[in-house]
Order: structure tokens, then C-alpha cells, then sequence
């Protein structure tokens, strides 16, 4: 009788838990190859980008300096009001500046890749296209020319 | 002599002892809290989005346009693309669907002929081009005008149908003179079909029709 008594004392065996920094340091690997480095906080509204099948990679991200257009968010909707701006790195900046930014981001970069110096238009899809012709007129005074109109793949329609 | 001997002995023999006493084993209990810590520190510094889009070179300003020698395009060379404040589209002075865009423009930029009576087809220039031989090259040029009330999505909805119709015709001509897709041509090969359909797009200054 004595073999079926139960032992009341006995606890359930722990999990081992050796295996759980080897899970953790995968997820982290995955996160440290697939993602980027946040360049700027955000002062407008994250842009929706539009969508597009013809889509080029941009090669050195060195090289590309990125100009949001979108409405500003929410708390800075009482400064700058509801229509789209424009981001220049940590700042909401008139198109005006456009020029002073390119001006000083090509000085940032090596002499030998400034002419290599892309601008990357991160613009709302829903934002109107004055505001884009604005900027296009500004950089093209500025001479910088190589523009990329970031976009999100779409699955091919046929 | 033979006490200290034997005294040495021992305290070499406790050495040996010491020596291959087991290591403590270090706890790795909080390696999962770092690792885990660096994981949220990614998490939290890294964004997904890729750097892709639509690649375009702007013309360069010019100050004051030099009027001496107007250039001067047939019309039947151009092919228009008209978008209003609406976001609707008139090509070649008709309405269209932007889903008929594509194959209008494939259409424009394969047909070719010098016919003076022909009014819908843009004339050619006999090239040759290195790889490929003595071929005609269109002078077709492709010319989008927007408003400045059209909206950026349709703008960049209708500026991916040319850059598709341009690419659709790149791999034919691709297909039809070295047997294969466009992408997987070589360095030379794609300079050739480069130079057989050049990308001539050109983009008018916006009209200010439909206001802001």
C-alpha cells in the first residue's frame, strides 16, 4: 500500500531556461539584419507612401539624404497648421531651405562621392503635387539632381 | 633532507589538487536579460522600411532659357501625358483610363516610321550600336504635365506605368536580340538595349489650373 501513497511533497521540475538566451540572441540577430537605423524623429505625420511595381533599391545609403513631406503631427498642428510641410532632418523648414540643407548635407559627405549625393522624397500619397514641383524647382537650383520618390512594392497587376 | 623532500611533495601535490579542482561554472541565468536588453535597444533604434522607390535625374536649372535656337519637337514625337487637378488623364489629347497608360505608351514607343503623312508614330534614327548592329532608335520622347492640385499618388501611379512601359519594351528587345530577359543580360548587352531605347522623359513645369 505504501507504493501508491503519493508523496504530497513533490514539486513539478523546472523548466530549463538554458536554451532562452540562445532564442533571444536569434530574434536579435534578425532584428540587427533586417531593419535600419532610425535617421530623424519624426515631427510630421509618418508618410503613406504611395505604391509602385518599377521600384530601384537605393544602393548606398551613405549617399542619400531623405526629405519628408507630410502634415505635421498632431501636437505641432497648432504651430504649422494642417497642410503638408516639409522635414528637413530635425526640423520643420520651409521650401527655402531646401537649398541651405543640400548645401550642407553634400559638405557632410566625402569630396569624391558629393556628386553621388541622392535626395530621397519620403511624400504622403495624399499630398498634392504644388508642394512637390516647389521642391523639385528648389533642388534643381541647388543642383541636386538625382531624386528618389520613395515608394512600397505592389504586387504586379497581371 | 628527506623531511623536506617529502614536505615538498605535499605542497606539489596540493597544487596539482588546486589545479584540477573543477571551475566554478559562471551563471548564465542573466545572459537571457542582456540579450534581451539589446533586442528591445534594437527594436526600439531600427525602423523596417527599405529605401526603395522610383530613380529620376532632373534637368538641371537653367537661370534665363536661351531662346536663340527654340528646340524644336515634332509633335508627332511627343507623347503627351496630361494629369489634371482631378487626378484624370488625357493622353495624346484623348481621355484615358490609367490602365489602358501602359500599353499606349508600348504602342508609341515600339511603332516607329520617317512617313511624313503618318501623325501618330514618332520617327527614328538609324543607330548603330555596339553588340547589336546598324538598328532604328526612336526619337520618341514621352512628356508628363501635372497639375499642381494632382495628387502625389497618381503622379507616382502614372510616372511607374511609363517606367513599366519602358522596361516591358526593354525586355522584349532584350528577348528578341540576345534571348534573354533584360536582368539577367550583362554589363555591355544592357548598355546596348539602353542605347536602343534611351528613357526620354520629359517633365513640363505644373500648370496652376485647379488653384492649391
Amino acid at each position: 500500500m505504501a507504493k501508491f501513497r503519493k508523496d504530497g511533497k513533490k514539486v513539478a521540475p523546472g523548466i530549463s531556461t538554458a536554451s532562452l538566451p540562445d532564442i533571444v540572441f536569434m530574434l536579435l540577430f534578425f532584428f540587427m539584419v533586417t531593419t535600419t537605423m532610425r535617421e530623424s524623429t519624426l515631427l510630421v505625420k509618418k508618410p503613406k507612401l504611395p505604391k509602385a511595381t518599377e521600384l530601384t533599391k537605393l544602393e548606398k545609403k551613405s549617399l542619400v539624404s531623405s526629405i519628408y513631406v507630410s502634415t505635421p503631427s498632431i501636437d505641432l498642428q497648432a504651430v504649422f497648421g494642417t497642410q503638408p510641410v516639409v522635414q528637413l532632418n530635425e526640423s520643420i523648414e520651409d521650401i527655402s531651405k531646401i537649398a541651405r540643407f543640400v548645401q550642407l548635407e553634400r559638405e557632410a559627405r566625402n569630396p569624391n562621392d558629393r556628386d553621388f549625393l541622392t535626395m530621397n522624397l519620403k511624400v504622403d500619397s495624399k499630398t498634392k503635387m504644388g508642394i512637390i514641383s516647389d521642391i523639385k524647382m528648389e533642388l534643381r537650383k541647388a543642383n541636386a539632381l538625382k531624386l528618389n520618390y520613395s515608394a512600397l512594392p505592389k504586387a504586379n497587376k497581371r | 633532507m628527506a623531511q623536506l623532500q617529502k614536505s615538498c611533495a605535499i605542497i606539489f601535490k596540493k597544487h596539482t589538487i588546486m589545479a584540477r579542482r573543477p571551475f566554478p561554472e559562471i551563471n548564465s541565468a542573466s545572459m537571457a536579460d542582456i540579450a534581451f536588453m539589446l533586442l528591445i535597444f534594437f527594436l526600439v533604434a531600427t525602423t523596417m522600411d527599405s529605401d526603395k522607390g522610383i530613380f529620376r535625374v532632373l534637368p538641371p536649372y537653367i537661370d534665363k532659357p536661351i531662346q536663340d535656337e527654340p528646340i524644336k519637337v515634332l509633335d508627332k514625337n511627343l507623347f503627351v501625358v496630361l494629369i489634371n487637378k482631378d487626378d484624370r488623364l488625357m493622353v495624346e489629347k484623348k481621355p484615358m483610363h490609367p490602365d489602358d497608360l501602359r500599353k499606349a505608351c508600348k504602342d508609341f514607343l515600339t511603332n516607329m516610321n520617317n512617313d511624313e503623312a503618318d501623325k501618330i508614330y514618332p520617327e527614328y534614327n538609324v543607330e548603330t550600336i555596339e553588340g547589336i548592329g546598324n538598328v532604328k532608335v526612336t526619337k520618341g520622347i514621352v512628356s508628363i504635365q501635372n497639375d499642381r492640385g494632382t495628387s502625389y499618388d497618381k503622379y507616382i501611379e502614372i510616372q511607374n506605368e511609363i517606367v513599366a512601359a519602358y522596361n516591358e519594351v526593354k525586355d522584349e528587345y532584350s528577348k528578341q536580340y540576345f534571348r534573354k530577359p533584360f536582368k539577367d543580360l550583362n554589363e555591355d548587352q544592357q548598355k546596348a538595349i539602353k542605347a536602343l531605347i534611351p528613357q526620354r522623359i520629359s517633365e513640363a513645369e505644373p500648370k496652376n489650373i485647379g488653384g492649391k
